[in-house]
């Protein structure tokens, strides 16, 4: 039993038949990266694990409760994390109360009206804050407006954010898209080291086989709303049917 | 100070300075002068500065910090000021069950209010609390008529039941009092050509006014005021990790509805009357006019911008062309006569349309409201000392 059960998933939007009978087992502990070309139906089945859609059949379960018909906040207070295709954080805010607002809701659950104590006076909050930067090397940033900072930072405090809540699962919507090469290995190494320090389950959508590559551990291959293949890095680059996938456009 | 940092503490004594000393900050013109006119160190206009200022620091916990811009708030100031009212008539002429009762009603009005208008975001739930506030006031003028007295509104009268009080005697007028203070009486002081005026409704308005401030800067800084600030920053963001965005929004729309009950209960406990008008659009429009014009999501620019506007409202009004005729009679006939054209339409009842420029221009060129004119202001001595000093190495603070 993995941590992230799929289980014979069918989406159908009009006539597009998104997602057909895609199964699927993330298994506790590991990296585990979902591939495809264009329009192969990743993000329709990123979204049914995160709340904002649910399929027309199948099961999503995680950990033993199933996902479907629950909100992203009460998904998320199950343990599942996700980062966003482009980083989604609070830009008004400074960078240590970016990650003090994930603190306080690991800590106090999805509502809590505390509104007389101040947030300097939550010291489990500030310390546990503080130490997320550090581990993110963010630290010297703490008080800098989250809005003015490059796209790899923004990752980073994404990031940062997302490991405050102790998340048994981190999904991943292509972390590196759109970054630049420096920026990109930075977020290689991040997660690298993210993994090899806590151990927490990842499922990553990306496209840059290069970053799949340097961190699956298992890689499944969707094409045209099926996984056709589920293998381990070595086996997938030569794999035929994923060749005819990636290439089989160009024959026709 | 009470828990605040020392940041925090000196803004809430600038305030607490500003409330006791109003009555000589607001006559700096000698009673004989010319320039009497502009002082408004009187009752009544000081105790409308002060519960405005009450409504628009409430108004400011809703929309300064979740971004959620409420054009009913007035209804809530309307109810408030009925359940004050009803209270005054039937309990006691004391204005304490009068004040509680209006924040309660107002908040479980704006309970009511909120959940329905919160299922929405941004223009539609401007437009959903404006059809309750405007259905609110067309329910007052008419078939609520007997609890609101409709057009004529609501007064204390001799014969009310009053169980707590003793009966009055015919012909006496029913004062609102706190434990046998009334609220109209006043201490006048005169020193020199100044009369200054020391009013017991002014000074019970103010100390809750203190304490509303008090409150709202613990919101602010608390992890509550943090997850409100989050709502308007990034509300996809919010949910992702976790929190449940509208028991906080709900939240705060209640207290800032409680405020606003406060407010109408203190315009209640000061004139002991109610009316529907009170619930008007315009009403609603005027706090939020307040809150942009002293900055939304500041803590001491909405009672600046409340002050603001009520000190001018009261003093443009009060400029008539008699007035412009004496300050510009200087210049040949011809040129007063051209002057005196020009500004009558910005004076007495045309205030509106100075206040409407006004506001054009504190947006246009000061999106963040007199504080931002502040900190624009406070920045460029920092960089004259600076250079002074041949420093030069500060870099400019952060905007609050």
């Amino acid at each position: 039993m993995g941590i992230l059960e799929v289980k014979d998933v069918n989406k159908r939007f009009g006539g597009l038949q998104a997602l057909s009978n895609v199964n699927l087992s993330v298994e506790e502990g590991t990296v585990h990266a979902i591939i495809g070309p264009n329009g192969a139906g990743k993000s329709t089945l990123l979204n049914c694990f995160i709340g904002k859609l649910d399929p027309d059949t199948g099961s999503v379960m995680f950990n033993g409760t199933s996902l479907l018909g629950l909100k992203p906040h009460q998904i998320n207070q199950l343990g599942v994390s996700r980062v966003f295709q482009t980083p989604e954080i609070f830009s008004d805010l400074t960078v240590f109360e970016n990650v003090m607002i994930a603190c306080f809701a690991k800590r106090d659950g999805s509502f809590e009206l505390n509104a007389i104590p101040s947030v300097a006076s939550q010291k489990d909050v500030q310390e546990k804050a503080e130490q997320m930067l550090i581990d993110v090397n963010m630290i010297d940033q703490r008080n800098e407006d989250a809005a003015s900072m490059s796209r790899g930072d923004k990752r980073r405090l994404e990031m940062a954010m997302c490991l405050a809540q102790d998340p048994k699962l981190l999904l991943l919507d292509e972390p590196t898209a759109g970054m630049a090469r420096a920026d990109t290995n930075n977020t290689i190494d991040l997660l690298k080291e993210i993994q090899a320090d806590r151990g927490i389950t990842m499922a990553i959508i990306e496209h840059d086989m290069h970053v799949v590559f340097s961190l699956a551990e298992k890689i499944t291959v969707l094409a045209q709303g099926t996984p056709i293949v589920e293998d381990v890095p070595e086996n997938i680059k030569g794999h035929p049917k994923v060749q005819e996938a990636y290439l089989g456009g160009a024959h026709e | 100070m009470f828990g605040l940092d020392k940041k925090d503490s000196g803004l809430l004594l600038v305030v607490i300075a500003l409330t006791i000393l109003a009555p000589f900050i607001l006559n700096p013109f000698p009673e004989s002068s010319a320039m009497a006119q502009f002082n408004a160190g009187y009752p009544d206009l000081m105790q409308r500065l002060v519960i405005f200022g009450i409504f628009a620091i409430g108004f400011n916990i809703l929309f300064g910090l979740t971004g959620y811009l409420s054009f009913g708030h007035a209804a809530f100031l309307g109810v408030g000021s009925y359940a004050g009212i009803w209270m005054i008539k039937l309990l006691t002429l004391n204005i304490i069950p009068a004040i509680i009762a209006s924040i309660i009603v107002a908040g479980l009005f704006s309970l009511l209010v909120g959940w329905i208008s919160l299922r929405r975001s941004g223009i539609y739930f401007s437009i959903l609390t404006l059809a309750f506030a405007q259905m609110s006031y067309s329910l007052a003028y008419s078939v609520l008529t007997p609890i609101t007295g409709g057009e004529t509104g609501l007064q204390p009268k001799v014969s009310d039941p009053r169980i707590f009080d003793a009966a009055l005697e015919e012909g006496t007028t029913p004062r609102a009092n706190l434990f046998g203070m009334f609220m109209n009486d006043s201490y006048e002081l005169a020193l020199g050509g100044w009369v200054f005026t020391f009013n017991v409704g002014y000074y019970i308005a103010a100390a809750l006014l203190i304490f509303a401030f008090y409150i709202s800067i613990r919101i602010f800084r608390s992890p509550f005021g943090l997850m409100l600030r989050a709502v308007k920053s990034n509300q996809q963001r919010l949910n992702y990790t976790g929190v449940e965005s509208r028991p906080y929004t709900l939240a705060a729309f209640v207290i800032s509805g409680m405020y606003a009950g406060l407010a109408g209960g203190l315009l209640v406990a000061m004139d002991t009357q109610a009316g529907a008008e009170r619930m008007f659009w315009t009403a609603s429009g005027e706090v939020v006019l307040m809150t942009i014009l002293g900055g939304a999501g500041t803590l001491i620019g909405p009672v600046l911008g409340a002050g603001f506007i009520k000190y001018f409202e009261n003093i443009v009004s009060k400029i008539n062309e008699t007035i412009l005729e004496a300050w510009f009679s200087f210049l040949p006939a011809g040129l007063t006569d051209f002057f005196v054209a020009i500004f009558y339409p910005f004076i007495g009842k045309g205030w509106h349309l100075t206040l409407g420029i006004i506001f054009m221009l504190v947006v246009i060129f000061l999106p963040g409201g007199l504080m931002e004119g502040g900190q624009r202001i406070a920045n460029l001595f920092k960089r004259k000392s600076d250079k002074d000093s041949g420093a030069g190495k500060s870099q400019p603070a952060p905007a609050e």
